[in-house]
């Protein structure tokens, strides 16, 4: 019997057509662009100006504050412009703009692809590199990851939660990584469980991706503190709490973090990131994404510079079709669709999703009729449809009662709904509205 | 038989008896003094419960002008100044005055002037399309036109007009209670002096993005040249944040700037149409660009077909159908 989360969740068909296109490595684009605010938190202070030469793997953005990271620059080249540019949503933020000129590489680091074993580091070592290297969250949330390696003195991670779940329908972006780079993600994991002092780490991965699971397996049969967990097919596994109650049984407070139970979660994507930062000193500058959808003629897992353009992402893989309806950054369930095709990709694009013209319209909402869906398939245990009526009705102080803040932003009840209504597009602006309170009282 | 009815009929009076006794006792005992002349000035009030005044309804507000010793900082915006000088007389007290205002819709972004380049299939409201993106057309700052303004107003007062996608304010219907100033995610929605025979002059733009930026996603948007607040005899507009604002207070209602703004952003509002003279005359058709905005005047072409909508558009979050 395999495990899973016990509350809520639900099936959406897994779609991954893309799951057996090898990672390939995307050309060098011409000019790129790098937003300073990729991570959760204060965004990055610029360190460089215009008319500035830069190397690959510079420092060109540093970290302002403690939730924040460093950015580097993911090519080598002139600085056009440090200036607001249109994101993926058309508004306009922060960003360094870089023409591309040969291919020079920042001194110390190691370009060279063969493996190697990380030497013996201490705990401070390692996440003063990986917080120098400007590494986040790659599963999409962007938190930065020395955040969550430093352990309060009064808490203690006893398991370290790899998430290979990519519970995410279309994408492949880290099932192809458990694939291909398996030694560099077991050494991350081991890198990450030194930093945190972690006495097991545990690598859930959902069946639907067996050859994962039997590499992975394999490769970390000689390592008794390194187990993979095989888990059912189910959407929000990949949600931090989701996947703790999953692998570990165990079940987060409300209000609180993963530490509370001795748990600290870090993605697959991260762990290789960790890996390439510690022994080899590469920064965060470029990552797999997922180009994928119905109407894209050759699905794809691209390696790719951090700051290149979308839509020569969706060109590489085959052009836009005809019958495209709405692209998305991330993927169909968490994902936001894109109205500027020009933003770049970023730390957290795990994967680009070109939907067509009929998927992509949402249909008409109706009256709810209380059939209590949404309540069932909440994993959080919420009620969404009240949750929809508080916001709609500008009731945010009520939300907060009802505990809106713990909504992970799956979508399950948006998607499950047969009324159609825009549930998670109210609750999320009513938790909005509620931060906008607690800021308030805190201050 | 008929004493049984007799009994009960006598115990019930006595019963009756007894408690309008304990009762009466009891509300001489608990009376609360209540001033008679908030039910007055209750009934001076327009009732309507808007909470325009920041008091909760009518009732709350007649209790607070009642206790308060000035009353000069308290204003009824749909009474207006007529209920504000009754309620003054009535209690001795010295009444405020406050030039009526109206709620001005501080954009021109039509969908001639601004046109669409993703279509929005999301929640219909403009909170949730602002905390999504910048909106269907490519300005950061501008009218979403999902009326968040029309669902809070209680006077019926707002409208989106479907040609132009912006809401149009009914001078008549209009009280500047608020509602729809706070409804705005956007802060669009601005409280001005309504003005002499309600004639006004503002600028109809709140894009604070750079002029050259601001230009490309709208013909009409304020690209803050300054220009108007050069010419201006009395000092009244002021630029700041690559945006100009002219005060309502100090405005006289020259219209110098109006025919000077290169992207025709000030808007004048129920002036008489000008006589074709070139006023200022240095700018390519003099005198020309002055936007009459009227009540009656005629609805703009619909441009709303035929907008180039590009394939990869849209937004809302995710999409609810991901089946196969």
């Amino acid at each position: 019997m395999l495990r899973t989360f016990r509350k809520g969740g639900v099936h959406p068909h897994d779609n991954k057509i893309s799951r057996s296109a090898a990672i390939q490595v995307f050309p060098m684009p011409e000019t790129v662009v790098v937003p300073l605010s990729q991570h959760i938190g204060a965004p990055a202070t610029a360190q460089v100006a215009k008319g500035d030469k830069v190397k690959t793997g510079q420092l060109i953005a540093a970290a302002s504050g403690f939730v924040s990271a460093n950015i580097h620059s993911p090519v080598s080249g002139t600085v056009v412009s440090v200036d607001n540019v249109a994101d993926a949503g058309f508004m306009r933020r922060p960003a360094i703009t870089i023409k591309v000129e040969g291919n020079q590489w920042e001194d110390g680091i190691d370009t060279d692809p063969t493996f190697r074993r990380a030497e013996k580091l201490d705990p401070a070592e390692i996440i003063a590199r990986i917080s120098a290297a400007g590494i986040v969250g790659m599963g999409g949330a962007t938190f930065p990851t020395q955040v969550k390696l430093s352990v309060p003195p009064n808490k203690k991670a006893q398991y370290l939660v790899i998430n290979g779940v990519e519970c995410e329908p279309y994408l492949t972006a880290d099932h192809r990584v458990m694939l291909e780079k398996g030694e560099e993600l077991l050494e991350g994991i081991r890198l990450l469980a030194r930093a945190l002092d972690a006495e097991k780490s545990l690598v859930g991965i959902e069946n639907n991706k067996p050859d994962a699971i039997g590499h992975l397996t394999a490769l970390a049969s000689g390592d008794a503190d390194i187990e993979i967990v095989p888990l059912k097919v189910k959407y929000p596994q990949g949600g931090e709490k989701q996947l703790i109650d999953a692998v570990t049984r165990r079940q987060v407070p409300p209000g609180g973090l993963p530490l509370d139970v001795g748990v600290v979660v870090q993605n697959v994507g991260t762990a290789v990131a960790v890996y390439e930062a510690v022994v080899k000193r590469k920064p965060l500058i470029e990552r797999v994404v997922t180009v994928t959808g119905k109407g894209i003629s050759s699905p794809a897992n691209l390696m790719v510079r951090v700051g290149t353009p979308v839509s020569s992402l969706i060109e590489y893989c085959g052009g836009l079709p005809e019958s495209a309806g709405k692209v998305i950054g991330g993927g169909p369930m968490m994902g936001r669709a894109m109205a500027n095709l020009d933003s770049p990709v970023t730390k957290g694009t795990s994967g680009i999703m070109v939907l067509d013209g009929k998927e992509a319209t949402r249909q008409k909402p109706e009256a709810c009729i209380k059939c209590a869906k949404c309540v069932e398939v909440c994993p959080m245990g919420l009620e969404p449809y009240l949750l929809y009526k508080l916001a709609s009705r500008n009731m945010f102080p009520d939300m907060e009662e009802y505990y809106a803040t713990d909504c992970i932003e799956c979508g399950s009840c948006s998607f499950t709904c047969p009324a159609h209504l825009p549930l998670l597009d109210y609750i999320r602006l009513g938790k909005g509205e509620i931060m906008k309170i607690i800021r308030a009282r805190k201050s | 038989m008929t004493d049984i009815l007799l009994y009960t009929v006598l115990t019930l009076c006595l019963l009756g008896i007894v408690a309008a006794v304990v009762l009466y006792f009891v509300a001489r005992k608990f009376h609360v003094f209540e001033d008679p002349r908030i039910d007055d000035v209750e009934a001076m009030l327009p009732l309507a419960n808007c909470g325009g005044c920041g008091y909760p309804g009518c009732r709350g507000f007649a209790d607070a002008l009642v206790k308060a010793d000035d009353i000069t900082p308290m204003y009824c915006p749909v009474g207006g100044t007529d209920t504000m000088n009754r309620v003054a007389s009535f209690l001795g007290k010295a009444a405020p005055e406050k030039e009526p205002q109206i709620a001005e819709v501080r954009c021109g972004g039509t969908c001639e002037k601004r046109p669409r380049v993703s279509m929005y299939d999301g929640a219909l409201s403009c909170a949730v399309e602002s905390s999504l993106y910048s909106g269907e057309t490519g300005c950061n700052y501008g009218c979403l036109g999902k009326g968040d303004c029309v669902f809070v107003c209680n006077f019926d007062a707002i409208e989106v007009d479907p040609d132009t996608g912006i809401p149009v304010v009914d001078a008549e219907k209009c009280t500047a209670c608020g509602a729809c100033v706070k409804a705005c995610p956007r802060n669009i929605i601005e409280l001005r002096k309504k003005g002499p025979k309600n004639r006004r002059v503002y600028v109809s733009c709140v894009n604070r993005d750079k002029g050259a930026v601001s230009r490309k996603v709208c013909t009409v948007s304020c690209i803050a040249c300054g220009k108007c607040a050069k010419i201006c005899p009395f000092e009244a507009i002021t630029v700041e944040n690559n945006l100009a604002y002219i005060d309502p207070y100090k405005c006289k209602l020259c219209r110098k700037c109006v025919p000077e703004c290169p992207t025709c952003a000030i808007a004048e509002v129920n002036f008489p149409p000008k006589k074709e003279a070139p006023a200022g005359g240095d700018k390519a058709g003099g005198g020309i660009p002055v936007k009459v905005r009227e009540q009656t005047a005629p609805a703009a072409t619909s441009v709303t077909e035929g907008i180039p909508v590009g394939p990869a558009d849209g937004n809302g979050d995710k999409p609810a159908e991901t089946q196969a």
